[in-house]
């Protein structure tokens, strides 16, 4: 266009500005000084290898048994489908450190495995180490394996099936001709997205793993950072995990399909396979998954509520901190996603993606602490990390929502030439209720229970929540450590009911 | 005096180019066949599409780089008049106080009279979606009416009604804008629209939106264009 009569929103461009500064400036700040490779311990080169190698067999082993799963929930139709289908949406907003609880209680020293094996005089396992940082893993990212590879299953037509009935393909040529090229389509992209997610996770790394032979990268960042003050080998390290995670985010990239983590589709295919023995390892799958994914829960809830009612001063102040940076990072997230719900916007905030909390959280460090002591900052600093965190899943709900709202009232906005404010005010805002209320629970879930910047910079006054509960596992207060965990859980999900539930209630279509 | 001076519009195969003068107070329509830019036409004289070459200007002033909300045009679109979560009252707010400003006394007065002049008295609380089809193109026509500008664009806003309701709205628009002394241009792809309501009409086609015409002299001796559409 030769001259544009349509004007330029400053709005967008500043918070943009912030966001990218906000990023980058953290990264800049850890790449000038992580430039000293010699200042790497030999332990790190151990960390690397122990990273990839956990986030390789915990995808392996999400994508694996998602197959059966997947397959089972597109073919059966029982009782409880629906409610188990958003079960699996639940890890997303469940706190690390709850599920981590919920595990000890089922495969710790004490839990229930071990006292069954021990009372049929097996050898126990251990959760600590590889095994734990795995299960745990397998835990969060199963749900989302078996989500992807349903969505797969679903978008078969079901006349492909119809017409491999009528030719009465056996079970196993089915599989070849129908499903084989789907999982082939479909696997790789799991599994990337899962090796992605558990290439960055701190927390079960650092409540399971630990010692010279289960840290990751991202525990070793925090090791350095809070035990040794070793601030050059932090930042070299946070580059090497900036570096890992840019790669396999590319990868990830590449091979995946953009099934990411879609709503479930609740519909099940009319099929005529799959009776006799079949039936009976569907349900077996379905059983299995089910008890995995509920027993820790169920722990969680039973061991928690004795020490529900004993909590101690701390514990509540720690829970006023988090529901108060919980709030805070959820609003500043969607003041931000606001302006920023546009295709340019998005891509910028996919970068809050590949940059972990911790080497944002070193990053900031080193900035602040020419100025200020960035201890007595943590929950600010915590905060700010929780909302760019969370930027790009509030973005990826609201984005298509908000363009939906520019296409169909832009020009009447136009016309009557209204301002940014009463633009936000009266159309944008109303309109994206329901998105912006389910991004915000999402937002708010996340940031309630987040344990990695914040374990980097607290110190025992500004807890938070799961901080709070690490702390009593650490002094092995396990009872008060169970029920501040019940509350964590049980104010996280309040929180996200609260929001989502906001967004719907009234909500003019 | 709206002047369309050596506009011209490019994209792809499409090009549109127009050169007319269009008096205050008259009702001209502009017909021809689909795709042949009707609604550009519109579209360059609201602000929405900028055009390669050529000026837009009301009264003297060029208008080329003002924003569509700053221009003196009122505007009635295909649909998506009214922001269905709003009420109708809330709705023409928003056209008076584009910056979301307080409404006065005077404002209130203004919007009660906009309501009254489309027949919709009383019903200003209602959302959109609460009105009927023929309810929700006058309390469109209540919106452009309180925005106040001397030029009013209709790009087929009543396509969706039944031909008596149509017609009925034409009638009320012809009676509405002839109150406020204001320019409107019609889009239809109606010959019979054409003749009922405007003074004048702009044939569009074959990349060119020709001057305006008397409507009775066009329909009874039509050139070549306006013969093939319609057919």
């Amino acid at each position: 266009m030769a001259r544009s009569a349509v004007s330029v929103n400053p709005v967008p461009v500043i918070a943009g500005l912030l966001v990218a500064g906000l990023t980058l400036g953290p990264v800049a700040a850890v790449i000038w000084r992580g430039a000293a490779w010699s200042a790497l311990a030999p332990g790190d080169w151990h960390a690397i290898r122990f990273t990839l190698v956990q986030a390789v067999i915990s995808a392996g082993l999400s994508v694996l048994f998602a197959v059966p799963v997947a397959r089972a929930l597109a073919r059966r139709q029982f009782v409880g489908r629906g409610a188990l289908v958003a079960l699996l949406g639940a890890p997303f907003i469940l706190p690390v450190i709850v599920a981590v609880l919920g595990l000890l209680a089922v495969f710790g020293q004490s839990g229930l495995v071990n006292t069954a094996l021990r009372a049929m005089d097996l050898p126990e396992v251990t959760i600590y180490g590889l095994h734990g940082v795995v299960i745990a893993h397998v835990f969060f990212n199963l749900p989302l394996a078996v989500r992807m590879i349903l969505q797969g299953w679903l978008a078969i037509p079901a006349e492909r099936f119809r017409l491999a009935a009528s030719m009465d393909l056996a079970g196993a040529q089915m599989f070849r001709v129908l499903e084989l090229p789907m999982l082939g389509r479909i696997a790789p992209g799991a599994f990337a997205v899962i090796f992605v997610v558990c290439l960055s996770s701190f927390a079960i790394a650092l409540t399971l793993g630990g010692g010279p032979k289960a840290t990751t990268v991202e525990l070793a960042i925090y090791q350095a950072m809070r035990f040794d003050f070793d601030l050059a080998r932090a930042s070299v390290l946070a580059v090497i995990q900036l570096g890992l995670a840019l790669v396999a985010g590319l990868i990830a990239l590449q091979v995946s399909t953009g099934a990411g983590f879609g709503a479930g589709q609740d519909r099940v295919v009319l099929r005529w396979d799959g009776g006799g023995f079949a039936r009976i390892m569907d349900m077996v799958w379905i059983a299995l998954v089910a008890l995995f994914l509920l027993t820790p829960l169920l722990m969680v809830v039973l061991r928690g509520l004795p020490g529900l009612l004993t909590l101690g001063p701390s514990v509540w102040q720690a829970a006023g901190h988090s529901v108060l940076v919980a709030l805070c990072s959820t609003l500043l997230c969607l003041i931000w996603a606001l302006p920023l719900a546009t295709r340019g916007g998005e891509l910028l905030g996919i970068a809050g993606i590949a940059v972990s909390p911790l080497v944002l959280g070193t990053g900031l460090f080193l900035i602040l602490r020419p100025y200020v002591n960035p201890l007595d900052h943590a929950l600010v600093v915590t905060g700010v990390v929780n909302a760019l965190i969370s930027l790009p899943f509030a973005l990826r709900i609201l984005r298509p929502e908000a363009d939906a709202v520019r296409r169909d009232y832009g020009r009447l906005g136009a016309a009557l030439g209204l301002s940014g404010c009463a633009w936000a005010r009266w159309v944008l805002v109303p309109r994206l209720r329901r998105p912006l209320g389910f991004a915000g629970g999402l937002t708010v879930a996340l940031s309630m229970g987040d344990l990695g910047v914040i374990a980097l910079f607290a110190d025992p006054d500004h807890a938070t929540l799961p901080l709070k509960v690490y702390e009593l596992m650490g002094a092995y207060r396990m009872e008060g450590a169970a029920g501040a965990a019940l509350l964590l859980l049980l104010l996280s999900l309040g929180l996200f009911w609260l929001f989502d539930r906001g967004g719907r209630v009234d909500a003019v279509a | 005096m709206l002047w369309l001076d050596g506009i011209r519009v490019v994209e792809g195969d499409f090009t549109l180019s127009a050169d007319m003068a269009l008096r205050p107070g008259e009702r001209i329509a502009v017909i021809g066949p689909s795709g042949a830019g009707k609604s550009t036409l519109l579209d360059v004289i609201a602000g929405f599409r900028a055009p390669q070459a050529g000026r837009v200007q009301w009264d003297g002033h060029d208008l080329t780089s003002v924003v569509p909300g700053k221009r003196p045009v009122g505007m009635l679109f295909q649909d998506n008049n009214l922001f269905p979560h709003l009420s109708v009252e809330r709705n023409l707010a928003l056209a008076l106080r584009p910056g979301g400003g307080r409404l006065s006394e005077a404002d209130h007065d203004h919007m009660a009279l906009a309501l009254h002049s489309v027949g919709l008295r009383g019903m200003g609380s209602r959302r959109p979606g609460a009105l009927s089809g023929g309810q929700h193109s006058r309390a469109a026509l209540a919106r452009v009416l309180v925005q106040d500008r001397p030029v009013l664009l209709l790009d087929e806003p009543f396509a969706a009604l039944g031909p008596a309701l149509k017609v009925e709205m034409l009638d009320l628009v012809t009676q509405v804008a002839g109150a406020a002394k204001a320019l409107v241009v019609l889009v239809t792809h109606d010959p019979a629209d054409a003749r009922r309501f405007a003074e004048r009409v702009v044939l569009v086609a074959d990349g060119v939106a020709f001057a305006p015409m008397d409507t009775t002299e066009l329909f009874a001796n039509p050139p070549e264009a306006l013969r093939d559409y319609l057919g």
